[in-house]
């Protein structure tokens, strides 16, 4: 299979060549004839996103375009708003830092795409708190767009008063969630809201509302201007586009590359990353797409395509492709408690079995890597996890149950060998 | 209407019901923790889940889930009996299983429903988590390890008490309830204890006092405030160890204030259990029934009619009241009054000094005027109630009196009744207001009508009811907020001055002038006893307070808890208390000490028993037979000669300086004194030290 060339990338400047800056957006390409895009009307720029095959981008992969179309068509009396969740932080995801840094005027354009085609009248982007250099360049860049009067009254001349505002956040995992985002954007506890209703209805400040990935956001402009049958000329049906990828850990080169989507995993690793330390046969593991999805052992990866239902296929997921690649000095039980502990302490803590089961998931995992476990204590394990898995408010449950049973549907063999090999040191019980 | 399926059955529901709701009204169990009808949804317990179809293939909340039409709910499949006991393992695991020495055993919603939905035993090898217990005041008591973080309390005090004391510190296992370590400063912060479906918030007062089965629970009803909240007295042998509020949509919903909660220790001190005369060296001494009446039947003999005065407390039954007033009648006595604080209320037009729109009318109310009062101290629920409607309705709130903390937002009018004035010749805003609401209501405070241009201060009201369209069919919107839980019930078989008969503040006087020589105190203790020197004083009540400092005869009666009898509360709600305890000592019910002082001297009342005496209050007050009916009362005119320009300039005033201190019973509480402590005084220390 092909490599994507460079005509085809729509993130010209991910690794931060050029600069940020509009001039520089402009000279690749945005904010090129963005009234035309607008002047299609509302109904042509969703239907030509569905066509495109969109697939958001932050982890859950539901189709953009319908999901912009699920905003009130008719006027409710109440603004509507477009809310850009730029919380990244999944473990191993480091796309949308890329995108905000060295190519921010992408998303600033799409804000407008989106906000204009939904009739939003305001965009919230909500910046992950950690990213202080990527919320000073956004700004910046919003504040030029401003200046040359691409957004606000009268957005690039059609007429269009638009609004965007950037929100900083304080560093929640939880706050990635699309309604924690929202309570937290409202100015309260990050904490997931029960849906029904969804934002669509009433979202921020009780109004419709959509959030979208800024990755989403930031490749509709670009989708628009080179067509959906461009855009679906890449990757299989059902997943198409081109994808940033976020290729972590024991690779030669660990880097963001933006590729078409059902590229093969090993061809990922290898032609872009230098292929996998000490050779493809060193491979342990890999996590595709960030740290909530069940991890692939080695031969599963050998010939598994990078996209969302091949994942799904092998019981894991695309999530954010960020693909964190394990060699087999890893010490793979070691490595989930560690992501267990994460969720414990990320837990917002509303749900009882998110709250109690993941700290519960943790202290066991923490006790199987040491050995310190009966086998039987697996299964329980797995039982707890499945206890946990889809009885949430939100899908933070899921993704603490999910590394824990990716393990144990791979590696039970591995905790078991660590549990028999336990060096059982006999303690003299106490005298009484 | 719109049907669904629980567990195969069909069942017709409305359209907004939850899940959960309709599987109620099927009469299938839902277990819950989190949820609860009169607080906003939260989702968070999981205990609720139920599979439904067509849906995704995972169990969903019911509590949180619009039932729909043509749904399948299954409460009873494997998916739901594990998803149960799943949720219910995990509540456990950091719950201490201290169950014997826990206060809310016998009474808990974990336990309970451990034993119907849990498992038999504990996977969970790990150390279980501790959370340091915090400080709430001197009410609430914390075991927060038992905390299973429903929420309940931190919604309670957010939506329904209105203050932001209680909140979710920290997030995951980590996260705690708390109040930052400062006592709730709410009127209503104890009714978190029974909200709390675990031993997480117990009662501070009755710790380690009881359990609930070796308990007589008595319906009764509360006489702290003229809301006549319903209430279960809870009693181990003759001793009341707690109060509980028993549910009333129309009155109290399902909530108490705390004084209402907590006085109840007040009825352990400062009992009169004794007779007591003043002997020759003027000194109180016990003494016997016989001695005392002998006593005053002699005094009585002495003097004329016009030199004796008789003045009932405020939290008189009606029965008692009837009684005194019957006796005084028959020996020609016409000073009496069951208005110690002096408001100025026409006891001969009824709907004048009722809540004549009733407490569950507040909801409907789109426009309120409140004046002189405080109802947050002189009627927490009522207040509540505002807070309600103005919560759920677009309610445009006046206030013209202190400019207090009232849980909810409000236009401050002004200070004095020239506000008043102004409102009622219609060249304030806020009359205006009133005018284009649909349902506009007055308040009249106690703090408005008690003044001593009171019956101006009434005119005025009715002049603004007249003209803004308050006295429509169907609704009245003119309220008189009356604090006094007999007072409604003294000013309906009048209680009050007959012809000639001088009024609370006219016997006082004619007491200290010489004028009056004989004054009876049907357990009154709010008037300036300093006056009663020169007097002969009778005093027949429960506590040892200031009518009874200044009595020459005690006569020990009963408290509300330890006599049946009628209550009326300020919507002119008539409601019947039932006796929980007896009376310590020597003391009696109050109508039967009147009954034998009538005999020796010689008017004896025509009536030996409970029933006979109730059927004579019928025969005068022929509403008294409706218990618990919904008040209605005829407008007429009222406060015939007072005018506008009586009214004085100076500012409306609450009459309460210390909520938690207002009657004999909460003066003698330690709890009461503990809150008084440990709230108000911090709260003042706290606005001294933010204006010094």
């Amino acid at each position: 299979m092909a490599l994507l060339e460079d005509k085809d990338r729509i993130f010209t400047n991910l690794y931060g060549y050029h600069p940020w800056n509009l001039e520089a957006a402009k000279q690749r390409g945005d904010w090129d004839h963005t009234k035309a895009i607008l002047d299609r009307g509302r109904d042509a720029i969703i239907d030509e996103m569905k066509a495109s095959g969109l697939r958001g981008r932050g982890g859950a992969g539901f189709p953009t375009g319908v999901k912009w179309s699920f905003m009130p068509k008719e006027n409710t009396g109440k603004p509507h708003y477009l809310v850009v969740n730029a919380d990244e932080s999944e473990p191993g995801t480091c796309k949308d830092r890329e995108i905000m840094r060295n190519d921010p005027h992408k998303l600033v354009e799409g804000c407008l795409v989106a906000s204009y085609a939904m009739g939003a009248e305001a965009a919230y982007i909500y910046i992950r708190g950690e990213y202080r250099h990527e919320y000073k360049v956004l700004e910046a860049a919003v504040a030029e767009a401003y200046e040359a009067g691409l957004i606000g009254k009268n957005a690039c001349g059609s007429g269009f008063d638009f609004d965007i505002y950037v929100h900083h956040g304080a560093g929640a995992y939880i706050c990635g969630e699309e309604t924690a985002l929202l309570e937290s954007l409202e100015g309260k506890k990050g904490q997931p809201r029960l849906k029904p209703p969804f934002p669509a209805m009433a979202g921020l400040y009780g109004c419709p509302t959509t959030v979208n990935n800024v990755e989403s956001i930031a490749v509709a402009p670009t989708i628009l201007r080179r067509g959906a049958a461009w855009f679906s000329s890449f990757g299989r049906e059902n997943n198409t586009g081109t994808k940033l990828f976020c290729i972590s850990g024991h690779v030669e080169k660990p880097c963001n590359v933006e590729e078409a989507l059902s590229i093969p995993m090993r061809e990922l690793l290898e032609k872009h990353c230098g292929g996998v330390r000490g050779g493809w046969d060193n491979l342990l593991a890999v996590i595709p797409g960030g740290s909530s999805v069940p991890l692939l052992p080695k031969h599963i990866c050998d010939d598994v395509l990078m996209d969302f239902d091949a994942l799904r296929e092998v019981q894991s997921g695309l999530g954010t492709a960020a693909v964190i690649v394990m060699d087999k000095s890893t010490d793979i039980i070691k490595a989930i408690a560690r992501l267990s502990y994460f969720y414990k302490h990320e837990s917002c803590g509303q749900c009882t079995p998110c709250r109690e089961g993941t700290g519960w998931m943790w202290r066991v995992m923490e006790r199987l890597v040491r050995g310190e476990a009966e086998v039987e204590e697996i299964d329980m394990l797995l039982d707890v996890s499945k206890q946990i898995e889809g009885r949430t408010i939100c899908a933070l449950g899921d993704a603490a149950a999910w590394p824990v049973q990716g393990l144990i549907r791979h590696f039970r063999d591995e905790i078991v060998d660590r549990i028999k090999n336990r060096t059982r040191v006999q303690v003299p019980a106490a005298a009484e | 209407m719109p049907t669904l399926k629980v567990n195969g059955e069909e069942v017709e529901f409305e359209k907004g019901m939850t899940v959960l709701q309709v599987c109620e009204s099927a009469g299938v169990e839902i277990p819950r923790f989190c949820y609860h009808e009169r607080l906003s949804i939260a989702g968070n317990c999981r205990m609720c889940l139920v599979e439904v179809k067509p849906g995704p293939p995972k169990p969903a909340a019911s509590c949180a889930l619009p039932a729909g039409d043509g749904m399948e709910v299954l409460t009873n499949s494997e998916m739901v009996t594990k998803a149960r006991n799943g949720v219910m393992e995990f509540l456990l695991i950091n719950h201490p299983l201290d169950c014997p020495i826990c206060d809310q055993g016998g009474e808990c919603d974990l336990q309970d429903q451990a034993m119907a939905y849990g498992y038999d035993g504990s996977r969970f090898e790990e150390n279980k988590r501790a959370v340091e217990d915090k400080y709430m005041g001197p009410l609430i008591n914390t075991i927060m390890t038992r905390c299973i973080h429903c929420t309940r309390c931190v919604r309670f005090s957010t939506e329904i008490a209105g203050v932001e004391d209680m909140g979710l510190l920290n997030r995951g296992e980590s996260a705690e309830i708390s109040s930052l370590e400062q006592a709730v400063a709410s009127e209503l912060s104890a009714n978190v204890i029974d909200l709390c479906p675990v031993g997480a918030l117990t009662s501070k007062p009755y710790q380690f006092n009881a359990r609930p089965w070796e308990l007589k629970k008595t319906e009764s009803i509360d006489v702290m405030d003229a809301v006549g909240s319903n209430i279960r007295v809870d009693a181990r042998g003759n001793e009341v160890l707690r109060v509980l509020p028993r549910l009333n949509e129309d009155v109290n919903e399902e909530w108490i204030s705390d004084k209402t909660r907590y006085a109840c220790d007040g009825l352990r001190k400062r009992r009169l259990d004794k007779v007591f005369v003043r002997g020759a060296d003027g000194k109180l001494a016990p003494s016997d029934w016989n001695t005392a009446f002998k006593t005053i039947a002699d005094k009585i003999a002495s003097l004329e009619p016009s030199e004796i005065g008789a003045i009932a407390g405020d939290q008189c039954d009606v029965e008692s009241m009837f009684a005194l007033k019957d006796l005084m009648g028959r020996l020609g006595v016409t000073s009496l009054d069951c208005r110690q604080d002096g408001a100025k209320l026409d006891p001969s037009v009824r709907s004048s000094y009722l809540f004549n729109t009733s407490i569950a009318g507040i909801e409907q109310a789109d426009a309120i005027l409140i004046v002189g009062a405080n109802p947050r101290w002189e009627a927490p629920l009522i207040n509540a109630r505002i807070r309600k409607a103005w919560l759920n309705s677009p309610v445009r709130i006046g206030v013209t009196g202190e400019k207090l903390d009232l849980t909810y937002s409000y236009d401050y009018l002004g200070a004095g009744p020239e506000t008043l004035k102004a409102v009622a010749d219609g060249s304030h805003s806020f009359a205006e207001t009133l005018k284009k609401a649909e349902r506009p209501m007055i308040i009249l405070g106690p703090g408005a009508v008690s003044r001593s241009d009171g019956a101006a201060v009434l005119a005025a009201g009715r002049a603004i009811a007249e003209a803004t369209g308050m006295i429509a069919d169907g609704w009245n919107g003119f309220n008189v907020l009356n604090t006094a839980a007999s007072r409604v019930g003294g000013l309906d078989i009048g209680f009050t001055p007959g012809e000639g008969g001088l009024d609370a503040a006219g016997i006082l006087d004619g007491a200290a002038s010489g004028a009056v020589k004989l004054v009876y105190l049907l357990a009154a203790d709010e008037i300036d006893a300093a006056k009663l020197k020169d007097a002969f004083v009778i005093y027949q009540g429960h506590h040892g307070d200031a009518g009874a400092h200044a009595a020459d005869v005690i006569l020990p009666g009963a408290a509300y808890t330890e006599k049946p009898g009628i209550y009326v509360n300020t919507e002119g709600r008539v409601q019947m208390a039932r006796r929980a305890a007896f009376p310590p000592g020597d003391g009696r019910e109050d109508w039967t000490i009147l009954r034998a002082l009538s005999d020796t001297v010689g008017q004896t009342l025509p009536y030996d028993n409970l029933g006979e005496l109730r059927r004579a209050v019928h025969t005068a007050c022929p509403h008294m037979t409706e218990i618990d009916a919904a008040p209605t009362a005829e407008w007429a005119p009222f406060a015939g000669d007072a005018s506008l320009s009586d009214l004085s300039d100076a500012p409306f005033a609450s009459t309460i300086e210390n909520f938690y201190q207002t009657d004999p019973i909460s003066r003698a509480s330690e709890t009461m004194a503990a809150c008084t402590e440990e709230i108000l005084s911090r709260a003042q220390a706290g606005r001294d030290a933010a204006h010094g």
